[in-house]
């Protein structure tokens, strides 16, 4: 089946977020969207799935034009969509959940499951998923998910699969897997739109790339393009890729964790026994794919996990057991890893936020008075500082840009004395052009003899900023290992191997793939 | 901040002035965040547009100040209408209605603009009044009925705004009037002393009652609404019971109904014996701007309104929320509390079982209308004063029932709480409009940047 969208314009209000695309899917190919978050991507798969109607624009189906009132035309199409986050129902079951929407029924309404269970069975043979059909959702790993999620596309006869930020979720193996089966799917005739923002990903599994900027298609790329080249398409101005830090001049091992432990309330141990200490002017970066004990290890430091034993000092004095403001005030600064939820009160304005963990201290507040004047002083200094791109200083916060809000929360961490700096995800969802932006800025509170701390998900991250990279897999420490240990080693370790078996059997020790970044 | 990094971050500004445009366009966070086109100011309307907050108690708190104008447009004409069709002269001529249609039509006009004129002149001025202050003796009214439900209004207001739904305005107005008429008639001191420690009283009593709630939800995770509602009827039976008692009961009387308030206790008259208005009213004028100050200008207002607009960063950014709850709670009370002593040293002069009438529900409505800000409350209080006053000369001149003015303000409270009909009504853009993509992905996500209209 050939896919086509000619001239697809969506506008909201007067803002156009997809402006006369035009794109062919054609049968057996793997077409890659790259493009920021924010460029129209989703905007223009939401239009093909017929979640939105275009304002202007045709869809075609070998070569006849067709209008979807919804995501069931769509389907009937033989369009799927994965959706990055997935739309699985957690306690069902994987039949349950592959049946949702169209379920066959027995003589009074029961539920009739077998030929779900065997459609799955078969396609699941047909592609080597391994999935059960009787396996509840929520128990499942969430490649295994994923792979559910293309089941349900494929037992309603899809023919063009969309795939949204497919490898926002997985480890890196899960990642290849991935990859092995859309080319397993590509070779059966099915046309793959895999829609990403990560280039290497993209380069590895497409034949041809389509680069979205702003809403436009800036042209089409081929996947032995370098890297840079993708990038500076991408964003429209070239782009260093590389931080060119330079080598760490670790001091005195200031913050040191030993025998760290967070229980969950269920009981289970989702940070288990960790022990490790960062030196004054280096960045340890914590790798892991998410959920592994990341965000509760930064928590814990932070005063904000509730069954914590074991000890965290900073400077030699024992963190665990106080409070977060105190902890706070000590000099430990904190970025959130999701800024919208944790990091900014979005309806507060940008001022405001930038003294959210300050507001009652001296100069912003005396006695139980607050310095208005003083609050907008710091706000205008901070935001000449970290550039940020604000109406005012009195808007609210959560009508800023992603990048622009992890700026706010990255300026008011900044802004003050650190003893360690603690930051979560510190790029997610930002525009290459901050990420730069921001990781220098890391950089250069490391080169101030600040121990750093950086939680990342993302390999790439974690190998520009790190100094030593610590791994986590199921709230254990797999090992710490050197900032330029290889890609390989790191992807074998976030999946549970010790540090010297991972590196015991990957024979090139630095990563291949450095110089091209 | 050292010299040498400022220039790093100038330079920086300039090497980035392409990035402006292209960040500005494209990065709205999965669609969750309105591209900057349109200004931030503009889009919220409001420095701190608490209404991006995702709850529905917080959505109806905190529609936009002409929706709010508008509601109250719109239950009167609703009203209106009401009282026409009950009219008899209406009933009559609508007998006729196809021969003579402007007869019923006249009939139907007159009865609604009397009815609202009487309302006017029950509440605002009396135009008819032989001195000028006959004239004015239904604002002094006004004003008098307006105290206690600014004051309460009042602490349901800062509740809303640390994301709490105090419905317990009600048992809080009563335990602090309790509290307050104890001083006020069991204790005997000094002018000037008595009324100050019979205020204290009251605010005490209030404050304890509301506390509680803070306390236990802080502790135990209750919900608010629950506690408060309960408790509410505990106050209630509490002072029926206590009305029965020696220490409560006046001597010599069978009715459950304690001794009239000690002279010293009572707050004096603002504009002399004429007019029932007392110095209570001052002291919810001084309570709103406290409010304001608190919210605007304090330290405390800051932590109860991170509380309340997202408890999540609250917490990250070392602020208590369980604390906040206590003191929010405490401090709700406490203006309820206020309202009671108006009551007991004011307006009643004595403590009975029906002390705080339904001021403590409708301060729920007050704060609602006035978008949980203390003047907006002032004034919502100020308007549902009136049409206590008012209605009362409403029935009496013109025999249009006083239940109407009920029903008008039980429909501003519907067509506050549905922002979109009153726009849908009045021609008026969606909130959403003018704004930039949200796709699927942003209406799954926790929090909506912009004001809840659907977009």
């Amino acid at each position: 089946m050939k896919l086509e969208l000619k001239g697809i314009t969506k506008k909201f209000g007067s803002f156009v977020a997809n402006d006369h695309i035009d794109l062919v899917v054609e049968p057996g190919q793997v077409h890659s969207l790259l493009g920021e978050n924010g460029a129209g991507k989703s905007t223009l798969m939401n239009v093909l799935y017929g979640l939105y109607e275009p304002t202007e624009g045709q869809i075609l189906i070998d070569g006849k034009p067709v209008d979807f009132n919804g995501p069931g035309d769509a389907m009937a199409a033989g369009i799927g969509m994965v959706h990055q986050h997935f739309m699985l129902v957690p306690v069902f079951t994987v039949a349950e959940n592959i049946a949702l929407g169209n379920e066959a029924t027995k003589a009074g309404g029961i539920l009739n499951l077998d030929e779900t269970r065997t459609k799955i069975r078969q396609i699941s043979e047909q592609y080597g998923f391994q999935v059960d059909p009787d396996a509840v959702v929520e128990d499942l790993p969430v490649g295994v998910q994923q792979r559910a999620e293309i089941i349900k596309a494929l037992v309603r006869d899809a023919e063009v699969l969309i795939l949204d930020e497919p490898t926002a979720v997985l480890t890196p193996k899960e990642t290849d897997e991935l990859l092995a089966i859309i080319a397993q799917l590509k070779s059966d005739g099915k046309s793959i739109v895999f829609i990403s923002h990560k280039l290497r990903e993209v380069k590895a599994v497409s034949d041809l790339i389509t680069v979205i900027r702003r809403g436009k298609v800036v042209g089409d790329a081929d996947p032995n393009a370098s890297t840079t080249d993708l990038a500076s398409m991408m964003v429209g101005r070239s782009v260093s890729l590389s931080l060119n830090k330079a080598p760490a001049q670790p001091g005195e091992a200031t913050f040191v964790i030993d025998g760290l432990t967070v229980t969950a309330p269920t009981g289970q141990r989702v940070v288990d026994n960790i022990s490790l200490q960062i030196a004054q002017g280096e960045i340890l970066a914590i790798a892991g794919v998410q959920g592994n004990g990341q965000t509760e290890l930064t928590e814990a430091i932070l005063g904000l996990q509730e069954h914590v034993s074991g000890s965290i000092r900073l400077e030699g004095k024992e963190l665990v057991g106080r409070g977060t403001k105190e902890i706070i005030n000590s000099g430990v600064g904190f970025v959130p890893e999701d800024r919208s939820v944790e990091g900014l009160v979005g309806a507060f304005s940008v001022a405001e936020n930038m003294i959210l963990n300050r507001y009652d201290q001296a100069p912003f507040a005396k006695g139980l008075a607050m310095k208005p004047a003083r609050v907008a002083e710091n706000a205008a200094e901070r935001i000449a500082e970290f550039d940020v791109r604000t109406q005012s200083a009195t808007a609210a916060a959560g009508t800023l840009s992603g990048g622009n809000q992890q700026k706010v929360v990255m300026a008011r961490e900044l802004s003050r004395p650190l003893k360690l700096f603690i930051a979560s995800q510190p790029t997610r969802g930002v525009d290459v052009g901050s990420i730069e932006f921001l990781h220098k800025r890391i950089v250069s509170e490391r080169d101030r003899g600040t121990p750093v701390m950086i939680v990342s998900t993302e390999l790439d991250e974690v190998l520009e900023l790190a100094d030593r990279i610590a791994v986590l897999y199921q709230g254990r420490l797999m090992g710490i290992v050197p900032g330029n240990t290889s890609r390989d080693t790191l992807g074998l370790m976030m999946a549970g191997m010790g540090a010297e078996d991972a590196q015991g059997t990957d024979p090139a020790r630095t990563d291949p793939e450095s110089g091209d970044k | 901040m050292s010299e040498d990094e400022h220039k790093h971050a100038r330079k920086k500004t300039d090497e980035h002035a392409s990035e402006v445009r292209l960040e500005a366009m494209v990065d709205t966070e999965d669609g969750r965040i309105a591209p900057p086109p349109v200004p931030a100011t503009a889009q919220s309307g409001d420095l701190h547009p608490e209404a991006s907050s995702q709850t529905v108690g917080q959505r109806i708190m905190s529609g936009d100040a002409l929706v709010a104008v508008l509601a109250v447009v719109l239950s009167l004409i609703a009203g209106g209408i009401l009282i026409a069709l009950t009219d008899e002269d209406v009933a009559q001529t609508a007998t006729y209605f196809f021969a003579r249609p402007q007869d019923m039509l006249l009939a139907a006009w007159s009865a609604a603009s009397e009815a609202y004129l009487a309302l006017f002149q029950g509440s605002v001025f009396d135009y008819e009044g032989e001195t000028f202050s006959r004239m004015i003796s239904p604002l002094m009214q006004t004003l008098t009925v307006a105290t206690p439900l600014i004051c309460a209004g009042l602490g349901v207001a800062l509740a809303f705004r640390a994301g709490l739904f105090n419905i317990g305005a009600q048992g809080q107005i009563i335990i602090g009037a309790t509290l307050a008429a104890w001083v006020g008639f069991g204790l005997h001191l000094p002018v000037g002393i008595h009324l100050l420690l019979v205020i204290v009283a009251g605010i005490i009593g209030g404050a304890i009652w509301g506390g509680l709630v803070g306390l236990l939800k802080a502790k135990t995770g209750a919900h608010e609404v629950i506690l408060t509602i309960m408790l509410n009827y505990v106050a209630i039976y509490l002072v029926t019971y206590l009305l029965t008692t020696p220490a409560f009961q006046r001597p010599g009387s069978s009715n459950p109904i304690s001794p009239l308030l000690d002279e010293t206790a009572m707050y004096p008259p603002l504009f002399g014996d004429a007019f029932r208005l007392h110095w209570g009213f001052i002291v919810a004028l001084l309570a709103t701007v406290f409010v304001w100050w608190l919210l605007k200008r304090s330290i405390i207002g800051f932590e109860l309104r991170a509380v309340g607009a997202n408890p999540v960063a609250a917490r990250t950014a070392g602020i208590s929320v369980t604390k906040g709850y206590v003191v929010v709670m405490l401090i709700a009370g406490a203006l309820a509390g206020l309202a009671g002593v108006a009551q007991v040293a004011g307006t009643e002069q004595v403590l009975s079982s029906g002390v705080a009438a339904s001021f403590g529900f409708d301060a729920i409505t007050v704060a609602l209308l006035g978008r949980s800000t203390p003047w907006g409350t002032f004034f919502a209080g100020l308007l549902f004063g009136a049409f206590r006053a008012g209605g009362v000369t409403m029935q009496i001149s013109t025999g249009t029932s006083i239940d109407i003015v009920l029903v008008v303000q039980s429909l501003i409270v519907l067509f506050i709480a549905a922002p979109p009909l009153v726009r849908a009504l009045f021609h008026l853009p969606e909130p959403g409009k003018t704004k930039g993509p949200r796709s699927p992905k942003g209406t799954r996500s926790r929090k909506p940047a912009t004001t809840g209209g659907p977009a």
